[in-house]
């Protein structure tokens, strides 16, 4: 698979910023028609801030944050308003200055229509920022700065929003040989990242320096598709001026053929360094880490100016007039966008993201959130609807095109058919949903969609056996805690029943020694005498109508207290044991 | 023809070593079976299939004593899963023993709950916290939803509200095409 190419980028010449690289190849992809054009006639704008901003709380993977705030609070632009929860979390942040009017559940962007927590933020217009601090990351320890990012909510900006502050982890070596600048942007339509090296060039390799340091890398390769020369170009010179300054040239502009999805962050890496990441392998662990380029920008916005991720730069495009990018705040409806780039008429649909990998939205009204690169507006006339779904013929196309190496017709056939043990040896989680097989797929088959089915199956099923799991475990420590406490109960039952045992025995054992004391002895000679007397009045007392009393009734009294005399010998023994 | 005697029972007296020594040094600990069956079982501990928890209905199905549509919980899926392990029929869930619902979670309404603690008792889990005279309240996670608590409640302040739907746990739909009138006269 290894195709050897010299490149031979016409600005070579400058100081080794883009010398002569040898590339390697990515398998399969495919070439779709990119429509880039449309949005880059325009320099980026500033978006106006909308009347109302809806800020998800839940803007990244892992867990959700925490609100700080509360309805009628005042805020500032840049203040923490969600905090990070969990091992795997990312800090969100007020996108201006104003007041908190809810925190309530609205509609997410996302393909299920669901609401979740969000802070609905009225701005006062003011747009007053929190102080901003630069963060001295040189003298801070490498746990210090990584604490810093994440609760300065940096994620990554590609499109998987991961907490960028965990991908900042040298790894065990301590570390890297490389640090990967993905600005390859292979979907169509999208432009955010090619106007953002444009246009912050500087910036954005101020913020890969730091990266550099903090990951201990060697070399930074900066990757960018060939079919944005004026981003190569903008990234050279910037590229130039670093390598000037730090008196070496370890840091590369690459220009990588144009070809989807060269953007994929194992497939940029494969085609840089030569290096295919195995399966359940990290790209670390063979001393290579990728970022996004406006991850990178968005460091140097949180380290070097102290401000945290709190915008970003969105595309929109599609069946509008004006496509453009804009610098968005978070919480901004994607409504006010659109209506920005005057849409024409016959729109339908609001998609996030390019027309390969993008989710279809529930509502125009939903906001723009840490993972919108784009929002493409569809209609019926520039996204026809599929034709029917036809039996897979078996040709093997999309194998051909998989850029993962997989076979997707074999995972098709096991997820539809939910066989998902099967599904998983065919290595279905290392589907990066590229949408490549769908594309080519002569039957118009869904393929991504019943990879994502079987993925989200297979997700809930696991969880559900972990949760049988501790149920069982806590099942099985009840019952050795319930066998144990009855255990227990028994030993405090006999324990106080032969403590009863002694004591009576230590009664008894008082009353037969002779006394001690002579005060003892007179109590004990009072107590004799009382006895005495009581037992003298009860002689005395005899019932008094036992005087004239026939044989019979005589014999009939014998017998009664003879048969008490027994009665009371019974008893004896047995009043003792219970005593 | 002694030595061939002979040589067979060599054999027979090194071979039967082997195999007591096997018998001996990989000998399984417990009954495979039922863990495997344990294993398939939701682990609600809900008592419905008339065991008193998910081992004791695993041991009685090994043992060939219970039939394997008795756990509501598991649900028609459970039942496939043992009929493919076992090697026995499919049989659709037996309604005496109750009917599949949406898994739900306990809650306790804290302000009606007098503090008895006979629901904390009556929890296989340990999934209730709280004291005598104290407010309950059910730790959701970790609640199987397995109903035990609602009988022993002497102020009915326990209900059973199934899981909601939310972004985390959403999962995709199964692709369904769907025919139009015109694609049918198309086909």
């Amino acid at each position: 698979m290894e195709v050897p190419r010299v490149q031979d980028h016409s600005s070579a010449k400058g100081g080794g910023v883009s010398a002569l690289q040898r590339l390697f190849k990515f398998h399969g992809g495919v070439k779709p028609a990119y429509n880039k054009e449309a949005s880059t006639g325009l320099p980026i704008a500033v978006a106006p801030t909308p009347t109302q901003l809806v800020i998800p709380l839940h803007q990244s993977i892992g867990g959700m944050p925490r609100p700080l705030v509360s309805a009628g609070e005042h805020v500032l632009k840049g203040q923490r308003i969600g905090g990070a929860d969990g091992n795997v979390s990312s800090a969100v942040h007020a996108s201006t200055s104003g007041k908190v009017l809810a925190v309530e559940m609205r509609l997410m962007p996302h393909t299920s229509g669901l609401s979740a927590m969000c802070v609905i933020l009225e701005p006062d217009g003011r747009d007053e920022w929190i102080p901003r601090q630069p963060f001295d990351y040189r003298n801070a320890t490498p746990t210090e700065t990584r604490d810093y990012l994440r609760d300065a909510g940096v994620v990554g900006l590609g499109g998987a929003v991961f907490p960028s502050y965990l991908k900042l982890n040298p790894g065990k070596q301590g570390k890297l040989d490389t640090l990967v600048l993905n600005g390859a942007e292979c979907e169509p339509f999208i432009t955010c990242d090619d106007l953002l090296m444009r246009e912050r060039a500087e910036a954005t390799l101020k913020g890969a320096v730091i990266m550099r340091e903090i990951l201990g890398a060697g070399q930074v390769l900066i990757g960018i598709e060939d079919n944005k020369p004026e981003a190569i170009a903008a990234m050279e010179i910037a590229a130039r001026a670093a390598n000037a300054a730090a008196g070496d040239s370890s840091i590369r502009v690459v220009s990588v053929p144009t070809r989807y999805p060269a953007g994929g962050a194992k497939q940029l890496i494969r085609v840089l360094t030569g290096i295919e990441v195995p399966h359940g392998k990290r790209s670390t662990d063979y001393g290579v880490q990728c970022f996004n380029v406006g991850t990178a920008y968005a460091i140097y916005e949180a380290i070097a100016l102290g401000q945290p991720l709190i915008s970003r730069i969105v595309t929109i495009a599609g069946n509008v007039r004006r496509a453009r990018n804009y610098e968005v705040p978070f919480g901004t409806p994607m409504r006010d966008l659109v209506t920005l780039c005057d849409p024409l008429p016959d729109s339908d649909r609001v998609i996030m993201g390019g027309p390969m990998m993008g989710l279809l939205m529930p509502a125009d009204s939903v906001p723009v959130v840490k993972a919108t690169n784009c929002v493409l507006i569809g209609s019926k006339a520039l996204f026809p609807a599929p034709p029917p779904e036809m039996p897979c013929i078996r040709c093997g196309e999309c194998a051909k095109v998989c850029p993962a190496d997989l076979l997707p017709f074999e995972m098709y056939w096991f997820s539809r058919a939910k066989i998902f043990g099967k599904a998983q040896e065919y290595n279905l989680f290392d589907c990066i949903e590229c949408g490549c097989c769908a594309y080519v797929c002569p039957s118009h088959i869904p393929l991504v969609d019943y990879y994502r089915f079987a993925k989200s199956e297979i997700w809930a099923r696991e969880l559900e056996k972990e949760s049988a799991d501790v149920a069982r475990e806590r099942y099985e420590f009840r019952l050795l805690r319930e066998e144990r406490e009855k255990q227990e109960k028994a030993a405090k039952l006999a324990a106080k029943t032969a403590a009863g045992r002694e004591k009576a025995a230590a009664a008894l054992a008082e009353a037969e020694k002779p006394a001690t004391t002579p005060e003892e002895d007179a109590k004990k000679a009072l107590i004799a005498a009382a006895l005495e007397r009581a037992r003298a009045q009860q002689a005395q007392a005899r019932p008094e109508n036992t005087d004239n009393l026939t044989p019979e009734q005589q014999a009939e009294v014998a017998a009664i207290e003879a048969r008490r005399a027994e009665i009371r010998e019974m008893a004896k023994p047995h009043v003792r044991q219970s005593d | 023809m002694l030595e061939a005697i002979l040589v067979m029972a060599l054999g027979a007296v090194v071979l039967g070593a082997a195999l007591g020594y096997a018998a001996v040094r990989f000998r399984v600990e417990g009954d495979p079976l039922v863990e495997k069956i344990d294993a398939i079982l939701p682990q609600t501990q809900c008592g419905q299939c008339g065991f008193p928890g998910c081992k004791p209905y695993a041991e009685a199905i090994a043992k060939g004593e219970a039939e394997i549509n008795q756990c509501p919980p598991g649900g028609d899926e459970g039942i496939h899963k043992l009929a493919d392990l076992l090697g026995r029929e499919f049989k659709s869930l037996s309604a005496e023993h109750g009917i599949e619902k949406p898994k739900s979670v306990a809650v306790i309404d804290e302000q009606a709950c007098i503090g008895c603690t006979l629901c904390i008792q009556a929890c296989p889990v340990d999934a209730i916290v709280g004291a005598a005279k104290q407010m309950h309240t059910v730790v959701a996670q970790q609640c199987t939803g397995c109903e035990l608590c609602l009988p022993p409640c002497p102020v009915n302040c326990i209900t059973m509200e199934p899981i909601a739907e939310s972004v985390e746990n959403w999962k995709w739909k199964y692709p369904v095409f769907k025919i139009t009138p015109a694609q049918k006269a198309a086909v």
